[in-house]
């Protein structure tokens, strides 16, 4: 029998070459490519108002230098809004290179080209752009006050307007036993991947063609948007994703404006170019995510039971929205989480400020819902007196509420219908593993020694695999190696091996014959690409589906071959027996062989295919009608509607009395992905989940001043956590199959980072019985709050056995 | 992030080293460790014409320790002056305080000299300079001469050294009798900057009563500053003071700055908090050295 | 290093060194930082660049054995000393094969790296880190938090780090006993 490789935590052969310095990274490529460099605009807001060149011009080596005034066609036109809305009434997206006015500080002014990018910069030094500064919107507060526009014809700031409700829910609230309310803010990280963004690109004049190599999470779409905006034919444009050194959402918008500079320059040079983004750059003009204001009312019964919900938000899209509302609208939809919500409205409004563009950070919105949700639970519990864990056991969806509808429409077009789960098996296995009900006696003990402690948790559903689509591709060559491939990208989710192993187990063959390519429009051309957490469910299920259609085939030739009926066939090692009656049996390679009749011979495996090897049926002709040759299939998966994953987090802070330091001590984990390929990735993907959700509720924020100056752009001031401040992570896992797809997958890859600003709030709350309404928190910050008389108290905390 | 184009010279003698930083003038900048320059070059927020390495300049990588104190070279490299137990032994708060600095990486390479030449508010070695009554040996054409920290320490990023000259050397006097030292400090990450720091030297008289007890701090005020606390614990014996005493007078005495990190206010606290502990964690070491 | 005037002010230098064992020879500009010599000039792109202001640790190589950041040395200045990448890690098995370092094996092992990008300055830094230690004694966990402490992941959370360290450790242990 094949070794079982389906849920087992097998190795990953991405690693190879990663641990030997063998891996090809964007800036790995194309040594001898021209460097680019950028001028960027140096203020938040302002009109340009002269650009000058000249004392570039002599710097040796100096290639070339693009303004705006050199784009042509589409080029000159504006960035695409990627996924248009109809609650989008005031979409606004910047030019590749800017036009007249500059909407945030890293924009890109100028583009030059040299021979090396020490070179390009020193021509970037040299040329001087004269500016008048505008008045500079930073803040939601700031842009819904609205005093400035960020964008002259949209004088409210307001992008959008989204707006979902279930029922009457001022009605709803008035009938409520009891109601509360409040405000809360939640500030801007960023994904901040290891490695930048970065693009090259080579014009090939002999046949007209175009290979572009990008850091991106979707090279299909890429490709589509260089073709359209250089005007070129798709089928003479190539992209390819080479090894990606993490993205969590920033390279999944496109195209870049450097994704259509580049390529432009290399055909008008007609020579290698290549820009790889430098640390400044990625701060100031990339993507951040997460700052919204939140106000929030509740109704609930004595029971702390929920009847009503309403929330409004402003949501701080930055300086233009190429991402649409996708970010708005996870929050809206996935703020209800687990909990049966009777009557609930939420109206986001999506702001204009004069910052660097904000799109999908790993959670996309979720921790920010997740923040608000949860959050009011705990102000539930506070005034009812309540154990926290009790008032959200109370408020559970049930498991025998599935599949369960919560009328609302989410960032698929698709309604939230939960699949599959058991919400209060998680909420068990949470309080079980973080010993909820023993944490008095560890506060006692932690006050003997001078800290506070408190304790905290989190519950999230994580809508995961939204369609519309992923393919797959999967081929048995005559070498029996097994080729395959689908259209979205990697960037370190161990892609290559979660797939071979769903190969190896449909198809029936060593995992070492099994290859897989991912990101590259040379070898599928549709794809939609990886975020939301979607690979695993889409090109996981679509090679699947793909390895059947070639296990179906494979097992039809060989009953041709054995003469036996295919439905007796199985395949296990590479080899095609009859079941049961070991000695009857075709190698699939051979079957790879005879699938394609030839007329020439090229090796002995091929000699067995050719029109003389044997006898055939001359009645029929070599490849039936609606067969073709070769051992291969193309199949595709596109859902019906996203599945949702689940979790429960819960974090034990200790806060030092004298320092107000915050210490995660603790940190629990129980996750539900649906069925499991490899657990040993999905451990993975929630340790660094976690890293990110702990760097973002007391590390990380993005800090502009008041003229959209961002003051920490560095790794010296941007905290991201080192080893040392991440706590150990105790997991325990739930599987809850999704009925939606073949393989019951969920979803894995942004779980950890949800609920973690929500429990470590909560934990500090618990802690300090101060009130934390913004997060992320800092020592500094907490002590200015410990101190303030008229900061907010909470009830005396109550945690301990579940009533 | 790349640095702007700049001449390099590698000389091997000292007055090559001083004779090139004068033919080249204004522009030319020491390289040394390189730790804290070579970020400023690559941002481009430093653009020398010509940097003059002194890393293959002869005699300038020893560590002398004698009963009087420990000279370390401009070459030592911080690695090698926290693995020095001879060092530690003299004038134990150069260990303790340069395990502080930064991640092991940096100190493979970083120099203590050049991070005290850098005159960086928030490096760990200025505040044990000053702590300790230190001077550094600047040598120019002219020749050498011994310069206290007082007199070295002009403001952030600023020393009293100008025009051609190298930083030779820095020396730390010997821990007194009777004397004990510890350092402390708080960053957001470990091995960041100090959001505050503290160095503590106590000293005891034979009575085992407090007899003298100073403080220096890094990442508050603009240069270091050693603050007598002993008024606030004088003649105490040690194992009845009140630490929390002297931390109230070190928190009077300091005017930290409010950055991205930390408030003023939250500086000040941390002031005291450190006060406290490392006077009490010197007072002990102390203890022990007083028969 | 050749016969040169005294205190020649260069703008452009012919550097020797030993990088991965085999001595190499390259004409850089002054300014040119390590980590881009080893990358472009050298072709060794298994030393990645993260940050380009000594924080994020992933360019790190050994400089005469030791770790230090490549992005905060200049080209020029190694003329004369041994540098080790990633490349240079794993030992040659003299059969045209290669046998990887303990801590290169600890990491596929502990799933230890996911996007790898970091993961060259993290082996560089564990793998002096355990060379500089008694091999005989057991690793402790402050002991790897010192030697990871400095380098940053944004994919792992570091709890396999930690692990391979431990593991790599073992190995190591084992192997002299």
């Amino acid at each position: 029998m094949t070794t079982k490789l389906f849920g087992e935590p097998v190795r990953r052969r991405e690693d190879g070459r990663l641990i030997t310095g063998r891996g090809r990274y964007l800036d790995d490529i194309g040594h001898d490519a021209l460097a680019v460099a950028f001028v960027r605009s140096p203020h938040a807001h302002a009109r340009v108002t002269d650009i000058d060149v000249d004392a570039a011009l002599d710097v040796e080596g100096l290639v070339a230098v693009y303004t705006y005034e050199d784009l042509l066609g589409p080029m000159a036109e504006p960035l695409p809004v990627l996924i248009p809305h109809p609650q989008l009434t005031a979409p606004r997206t910047g030019y590749p290179l800017v036009r007249d006015v500059v909407h945030h500080m890293g924009e890109a002014v100028v583009m030059v080209v040299a021979t090396d990018r020490y070179v390009a910069e020193d021509a970037c030094d040299r040329i001087t752009v004269s500016y008048e500064q505008l008045p500079v919107v930073v803040g939601v507060d700031a842009a819904r006050e609205a005093r400035h526009a960020v964008h002259e014809d949209v004088p409210d700031n307001v992008a959008a307007r989204h707006h979902q409700e279930t029922g009457d829910v001022e009605a709803a609230l008035a009938a409520s036993a009891h109601t509360l309310a409040f405000t809360q803010y939640i500030e801007r990280s960023a994904c901040m991947p290891m490695e930048g963004k970065g693009v090259h690109a080579a014009w090939d004049p002999a046949d007209s063609s175009l290979r572009v190599y990008t850091s991106t999470q979707a090279s299909t779409s890429v490709r589509a948007a260089i073709a359209a905006k250089l005007q070129l034919s798709l089928e003479k444009v190539e992209v390819v994703a080479p090894d990606v050194g993490g993205g969590f959402g920033v390279k999944i918008v496109h195209p870049w404006p450097e994704e259509l500079l580049v390529p432009m320059a290399a055909i008008a040079l007609q020579r290698p170019v290549k820009w790889t983004e430098d640390r400044r750059e990625h701060f100031i003009s990339s993507a951040h995510e997460r700052q919204q204001r939140q106000e929030i009312r509740v109704g609930y019964d004595d029971d702390g039971r929920l009847t009503a919900l309403d929330v409004r938000i402003w949501h701080d899209n930055g300086a233009y929205t190429p991402y649409g509302i996708i970010v708005p609208i996870v929050t809206a939809t996935q703020l209800v989480g687990p909990y049966v919500v009777p009557t609930y409205r939420v109206r986001v409004d999506s702001v204009y400020t004069n910052t660097v563009i904000v799109t999908p950070y790993r959670g996309a919105g979720r921790p920010q819902g997740c923040y608000a949700m949860e959050r009011t639970m705990d102000r539930i519990a506070q005034e009812r007196g309540l154990d926290r864990a009790e008032v959200r056991a109370r408020n559970l969806i049930q498991p025998d509420q599935f599949p369960y509808d919560h009328h609302l429409t989410f960032q698929d077009g698709r309604p939230v219908i939960y699949d599959s789960g058991d919400y209060p098996g998680l909420l068990d296995k949470l309080t079980a593993l973080v010993g909820w009900s023993g944490v008095e006696e560890r506060r006692a003990e932690a006050t003997a020694r001078g800290k506070l402690l408190g304790i905290g948790m989190a519950m999230y559903v994580e809508g995961t695999g939204p369609g519309p689509y992923e393919g797959g591709h999967v081929q048995v060559l005559g070498s029996g190696k097994v080729l395959v491939s689908t259209g979205l990208t990697s960037q370190g989710q161990g892609h290559e091996t979660a797939f071979a192993q769903i190969v190896a187990h449909e198809l029936g063959v060593p995992i070492e014959d099994v290859e897989v390519t991912t990101g590259d429009t040379r070898r599928f051309g549709y794809a939609v690409g990886t975020f939301a957490s979607r690979a695993a469910v889409m090109s996981g299920n679509a090679i699947a589906l793909a390895a059947r259609g070639v296990k179906e085939k494979a097992l039809r030739i060989a009953g041709e071959a054995l003469e036996v009926d295919p439905s007796d066939l199985e395949i296990d090692e590479g080899l095609v027996q009859v079941k049961g009656t070991p000695g009857i049996s075709i190698p699939l390679r051979t079957v790879a062989v005879l699938s394609n009749p030839l007329r020439y011979a090229f090796d002995e495996a091929a000699k067995q295919a050719t029109q003389f090897a044997g006898p055939g049926d001359d009645s029929k002709p070599p490849v039936a009608a609606g067969d073709a040759p070769g051992l291969e299939h193309v199949d595709y998966y596109s859902p019906v509607r996203s599945t949702f994953a689940s979790g429960a987090h819960a974090a034990v802070v200790e806060i030092d009395t004298l320092t107000w330091e915050i210490d995660v001590v603790q940190y629990a984990v129980v996750h539900d992905c649906g069925t499991i390929v490899n657990p040993m990735i999905v451990e993975g993907q929630v340790h660094g989940g976690v890293a990110q959700g702990v760097g973002g509720a007391l590390y990380e924020r993005m800090a502009y001043d008041a003229d959209g100056q961002l003051q920490n752009a560095s790794f010296m001031d941007f905290l991201m956590p080192y080893a040392s401040e991440v706590p150990d992570i105790d997991i325990d896992h739930q599987q809850t199959p999704s009925p939606l797809n073949p393989l019951g997958l969920k979803g894995a890859g942004e779980a950890g980072v949800i609920p973690g600003t929500a429990a470590i709030a909560s934990a500090i709350e618990d802690a300090t019985g101060r009130r934390i309404a913004a997060m992320p928190i800092s020592p500094t910050e907490l002590y200015d709050l410990v101190r303030d008389d008229a900061a907010g108290r909470v009830a005396p905390r109550r945690t301990g056995a579940m009533a | 992030m790349k640095p702007a184009p700049f001449g390099y010279a590698d000389p091997r003698t000292l007055a090559e080293a001083l004779e090139v930083l004068g033919r080249e003038g204004e522009g030319a900048k020491v390289l040394a460790g390189g730790q804290s320059l070579l970020p400023l070059l690559s941002m481009r927020l430093a653009a020398p014409t010509t940097l003059v390495d002194i890393n293959r300049v002869a005699g300038l990588d020893s560590i002398e320790s004698g009963p009087d104190g420990v000279r370390v070279g401009a070459l030592v490299r911080h690695a090698r002056l926290l693995d020095d137990a001879a060092a530690a032994g003299v004038q134990p708060l150069l260990a303790r305080a340069t395990a502080s600095v930064a991640h092991p990486a940096i100190r493979n390479r970083g120099t203590t000299v050049g991070s005290i030449a850098h005159a960086d508010p928030s490096g760990e070695m200025t505040a044990v300079l000053a702590l300790t009554g230190g001077s550094v040996t600047v040598a120019t054409p002219a020749g050498r001469s011994a310069v206290g920290w007082q007199d070295f320490f002009v403001g952030p990023l600023e020393t009293s050294v100008h025009g051609p000259a190298v930083v030779v050397d820095a020396f730390f006097p010997a821990l007194a009798q009777r004397s004990g030292t510890a350092f402390a400090e708080l960053s957001r990450r470990r091995g960041d900057y100090a959001v505050c720091g503290a160095g503590a030297v106590v000293t005891l008289d034979a009575d085992r009563r407090v007899s003298a007890a100073r403080t220096a701090y890094i990442s508050v005020g603009l240069v270091p500053q050693v603050h007598d606390l002993t008024e606030a614990v004088a003649g105490r014996p040690v194992d009845t003071v009140d630490w929390a005493a002297a931390g109230a007078l070190a928190r009077t005495l300091v005017d930290p700055d409010t950055d991205l990190h930390a408030s003023a206010d939250y500086r000040r606290l941390l002031v005291g908090v450190l006060t406290e502990r490392t006077l009490a964690a010197a007072a002990l070491e102390a203890t022990g050295r007083t028969p | 290093m050749r016969n040169r005037a005294m205190g020649q002010v260069d703008q452009e230098r012919t550097v020797s060194a030993v990088v991965n064992g085999t001595p190499r020879e390259f004409t850089v500009p002054a300014r040119r930082l390590l980590s881009d010599a080893l990358r472009h000039d050298l072709g060794l792109t298994g030393t990645h660049v993260g940050c380009e202001h000594g924080v994020c640790g992933a360019c790190t190589v050994l400089l005469d054995g030791v770790p230090v950041r490549s992005c905060l040395v200049l080209a020029v200045q190694v003329q004369g000393a041994a540098v080790t990448t990633v490349e240079g890690l794993a030992r040659s098995d003299h059969q045209g094969g290669e046998v990887l370092h303990p801590v290169q094996e600890a990491f596929r092992e502990c799933h230890a790296l996911q996007c790898g990008f970091c993961t060259p300055g993290f082996l560089m830094t564990i793998a002096a880190g355990l060379e500089a230690r008694d091999p005989a004694q057991p690793v402790t966990d402050d002991e790897v938090e010192d030697m990871v402490g400095g380098n940053l992941c944004r994919c792992t959370g570091y709890a396999n780090i930690k692990k391979a360290v431990h593991h790599a450790a073992a190995t190591i242990r084992e192997a002299t006993r």
